[in-house]
């Protein structure tokens, strides 16, 4: 549905930024997403998803990226990666994708209304939040390419 | 000599402008084209629809009609109605759009402007319902797009909010005895707007230049889009961006902050319109 193509689209530019397509003229970059369960932060779980199945694949990128979701709450605190109940309960959903390379900003999507200084925090925290994110990559990198 | 290298070089073309901080049709980075809008049926001319308003940012043409219909409402939602928004993409407007189902930019447009209606709230859908778990109020808001110059998502916001000021809904009562809905065409409220949201979208360029409100020929030369959406307490209903070159948090609150003062300047020109429409 037009769901669906919205997130696609907000998939396929995020992805569009980092992979250096330069080096791959003629060719089509494939990345299909299959949602196996949905228990809340949906977008940033594919954003990682994908962007470790482009490391898998090993395509030339120019930064990693990583998705963070932050929940603001009704008292005003700052969630990250809600689940689906502390979505629905939540004032509004923001959704990050920070890139490896100085923590920019490659894509955001909000859900609900916030203030200024309220989004600019949740940014700083899914700043904070990329660092873990990228650790458990180095992780998983290395866990996969230490058995073979 | 430079319908040549526009031609051949359209991105170092525009880099020379850029470096004298303007664009080739002479607006300042931060500048927004003319924007006009005529609401109604005296000057938008869509006789048929409750509410139809026409805006015109530059070239862009973007024209919203609503119509209003009876509905029961979802089960589990009884005392809420619906606001279905439809963006549309004609082949008439662009060379890019094909005729066949829409594709993947209507479709993604017509998911923001729902979003940014539901992220605001400019409408609750508790006021369309008339009768709890029996009747209530759809609004089809469709957004059409008749000449495709860039900044479509500002274009389409504009457009709705002011179709949906111009909306006058009739008044509808249940008949105790029949059960059945009566429409009152000569008494006619008009729909209570609670948020007015406004976008502004730039273009990114080279990853560092922000310019706002980007022509196609600009879109299509940029690294990446932003849009933001806020209303009139300044918070923000929307934060849009899909992918594109990184940008610091200090650029977006830029973004944001240019955003605001559009908002003022966008609210004073449809408080000027719809004065200048009502019967006094």
């Amino acid at each position: 549905g037009v769901m669906e193509r919205s997130r696609e689209q907000l998939l396929r530019q995020t992805c569009e930024a980092v992979v250096l397509g330069v080096l791959h003229p003629r060719t089509a970059i494939s990345l299909v997403l299959q949602v196996l369960s949905d228990a809340g932060s949906l977008l940033s779980c594919c954003l990682n998803a994908a962007c470790v199945a482009l490391l898998d694949a090993g395509l030339p990128l120019a930064a990693l990226f990583c998705g963070v979701t932050c929940a603001l709450q009704p008292d005003g605190s700052i969630l990250l990666d809600p689940t689906a109940r502390q979505e629905q309960e939540a004032r509004a959903v923001l959704t990050f994708a920070i890139a490896s390379s100085e923590r920019k900003v490659l894509m955001a999507n909000t859900k609900g209304s916030c203030s200024v200084e309220e989004m600019q925090q949740c940014l700083a925290a899914a700043q904070r939040a990329a660092d873990t994110i990228f650790q458990f990559y180095r992780n998983s990198v290395r866990r996969r390419y230490s058995k073979s | 000599l430079s319908i040549c290298f526009r031609t051949v070089e359209p991105l170092e073309y525009y880099r020379r402008f850029l470096k004298e901080n303007c664009r080739p049709d002479g607006r300042e980075l931060g500048e927004f084209r003319t924007t006009t809008v005529n609401i109604g049926k005296c000057l938008c001319s869509i006789t048929t629809a409750d509410g139809s308003a026409l805006v015109k940012l530059g070239n862009t043409t973007v024209i919203c009609g609503v119509k209003a219909e009876l509905a029961a409402p979802a089960a589990d939602s009884a005392n809420k109605g619906y606001i279905v928004p439809n963006v549309e993409l004609p082949s008439l407007c662009a060379e890019r759009f094909r005729s066949g189902p829409p594709g993947e930019e209507a479709q993604a447009a017509s998911q923001f402007i729902a979003d940014v209606i539901e992220n605001s709230q400019m409408i609750v859908k508790d006021d369309l319902c008339i009768a709890s778990g029996k009747l209530a109020w759809v609004l089809y808001c469709d957004i059409i797009c008749l000449d495709y110059d860039g900044n479509l998502l500002d274009a389409s916001v504009f457009a709705l909010l002011a179709a949906l000021k111009n909306v006058q809904l009739p008044l509808v009562t249940i008949n105790e005895e029949t059960g059945l809905s009566e429409v009152n065409l000569k008494q006619k409220n008009p729909l209570i707007i609670r948020k007015h949201p406004v976008a502004t979208s730039f273009a990114v360029f080279d990853d560092t230049l922000l310019i706002v409100d980007p022509t196609a020929e600009e879109e299509d030369l940029a690294t990446g889009t932003v849009t933001i959406v806020t209303d009139e307490e300044g918070r923000l209903c929307s934060v849009h961006k899909p992918g594109g070159s990184p940008l610091t948090g200090a650029k977006l609150q830029d973004c944001i902050t240019r955003a605001i003062t559009r908002h003022k300047e966008v609210k004073k020109l449809i408080d000027k319109v719809i004065k200048s429409i009502t019967p006094k």
